[in-house]
């Protein structure tokens, strides 16, 4: 325990270093790069803490997917903060007038790991003692994920969902996702990572071992840390890795049409389909015991898998529009989309 | 424990520390090293001797599924993290990052610099 806390105290310092860095930093790639440390290193926090799930989660999206979606808009941008912008007084007051009132309401807060937890205190002891004869998977996170907390999970699909449309609209040009609408950019002095031929050839050695990593995390929730959402993340990654090398426009044809955003609305669909089926059924929504009546807990395995499929194709369909949308940018006056620099 | 057990866990002990100790060099390489792709290869000094090293120790103390696991994240990282170094200093090269240690001749850009000499004589 003691052990524990002290490598825990190491991480924090780490974590408050990196977050002083990140403010004084005044080039930005530098700065992006920092904050995915910060993931990595609260990545293995969230490790020691037993909470293996939300680690891998932390690992794949911020350490991994954002930093990879701030390089692509800083592609796009310039890489370095405006010169002579001062910080001003009032931003800074307010900053740590927040960071303060956050702090002081940490004190509230119960002591880390005590059994007096209001977590504790209601249901988590029914999940411990029941998940096992109730839903019968090994790892209770997907049980109370999928199955006891449905509803609070649904609702987060729905809020990637939104996210994935609401970019899409704030983003889209005319032409973006037309095929062919995006030029392969002439050959420049200093050269892509696809004119590298080592790269390249890694690169396709590694994807198709990335795409199954992503199945199995997907089929392997039950059983172990995983699940839809991290899945969906390591399989729009294997893209974005093509995308990065041989640039958006490859991979336009592939993201760029209509079927990736009918995935994103058709992950959501089948989780709420599945909620729907159960109503029609005449059990309650979510209650995935309404998939085979006469064995309750075989219903709530088939519930969890079609649940975590639906989370699995919505992520990755959302990231991936996300990452195509943020690193392509419009050619002025024209309305097609082009490469950046 | 068993003596096996027992010398299974020594070796493992050892292989960590040896590559804890690579990781140590290549945090001072990154610092002390004067210019940008000598500081590159003790980045990698981390990426490839250390990770091997603490990974392979960890083999030694682990059930083999588990040793195998760990194996194949050594292999990703060797793949990946080379390949990520060789990008890096490709892209430097490319935009002209010179080599600065004063005591090494200017291969990179040597034949460029030695003819703008010769223009400025």
């Amino acid at each position: 325990m003691i052990e524990t806390n002290s490598i825990a105290l190491v991480f924090f310092a780490f974590l408050l270093v990196i977050g002083v860095a990140v403010t004084v930093q005044r080039n930005l790639f530098a700065a992006s790069m920092l904050t995915g440390i910060f993931s990595l290193v609260s990545a293995a926090l969230f490790t020691l803490m037993d909470a293996v799930d939300v680690a891998f989660t932390e690992a794949a999206v911020g350490a991994g997917f954002s930093t990879v979606l701030f390089l692509a808009t800083l592609a796009l941008t310039k890489d370095t903060e405006k010169p002579g912008v001062k910080r001003p007084f009032a931003a800074t007051f307010v900053v740590l007038l927040t960071g303060g009132a956050l702090i002081y309401g940490t004190l509230d807060m119960p002591a880390w790991g005590t059994s007096e937890a209001p977590i504790h205190a209601h249901t988590a002891s029914y999940f411990v003692t029941h998940s096992i004869t109730d839903i019968g998977l090994p790892n209770i996170v997907t049980s109370v994920l999928a199955s006891y907390r449905g509803y609070d999970t649904f609702g987060e699909l729905l809020v990637v969902f939104t996210a994935g449309t609401g970019v899409t609209l704030l983003m889209q040009r005319k032409g973006l996702f037309r095929p062919g609408a995006l030029a392969i950019p002439p050959k420049s002095r200093a050269p892509y990572v696809r004119e590298m031929p080592v790269v390249r050839a890694v690169a396709k050695t590694m994807l198709p071992f990335i795409l199954l990593f992503a199945l199995y995390v997907q089929a392997h929730g039950d059983f172990g840390p995983g699940g839809g959402f991290q899945a969906g993340v390591i399989f729009a990654t294997g893209f974005v890795l093509y995308g990065l090398i041989w640039g958006p426009a490859k991979l336009q044809p592939i993201i760029g049409g209509r079927p990736v955003q009918g995935l994103m609305a058709s992950g959501v669909l089948l989780y709420g389909g599945v909620g729907v089926f159960c109503l029609l059924m005449g059990y309650p929504f979510l209650d995935y015991s309404a998939l085979t009546p006469d064995h309750p807990v075989h219903g709530q395995h088939y519930g969890i898998f079609l649940v975590e499929l639906g989370v699995g194709i919505t992520v990755s369909a959302v990231m991936l529009i996300i990452y195509f949308v943020f690193s392509v940018r419009p050619r002025v006056g024209r309305g097609a989309g082009e490469l950046g620099p | 424990m068993s003596i096996v057990e027992t010398i299974m866990q020594y070796i493992g002990a050892a292989l960590i520390l040896g590559g804890s100790v690579f990781c140590v060099i290549g945090a001072i390489g990154v610092i002390r090293l004067p210019d940008f792709y000598s500081r590159c290869h003790a980045a990698g000094v981390t990426d490839s001797a250390g990770a091997a090293g603490v990974l392979f120790g960890l083999c030694f103390m682990s059930a083999p599924l588990i040793a195998f696991k760990l194996i194949t994240i050594l292999a990703f990282l060797w793949l990946s993290s080379s390949v990520a170094t060789h990008a890096l200093v490709q892209a430097a090269y490319a935009r002209g990052v010179r080599v600065e240690n004063p005591r090494v001749k200017d291969w990179t850009h040597g034949q460029e610099t030695s003819a703008k000499k010769e223009g400025e004589a």
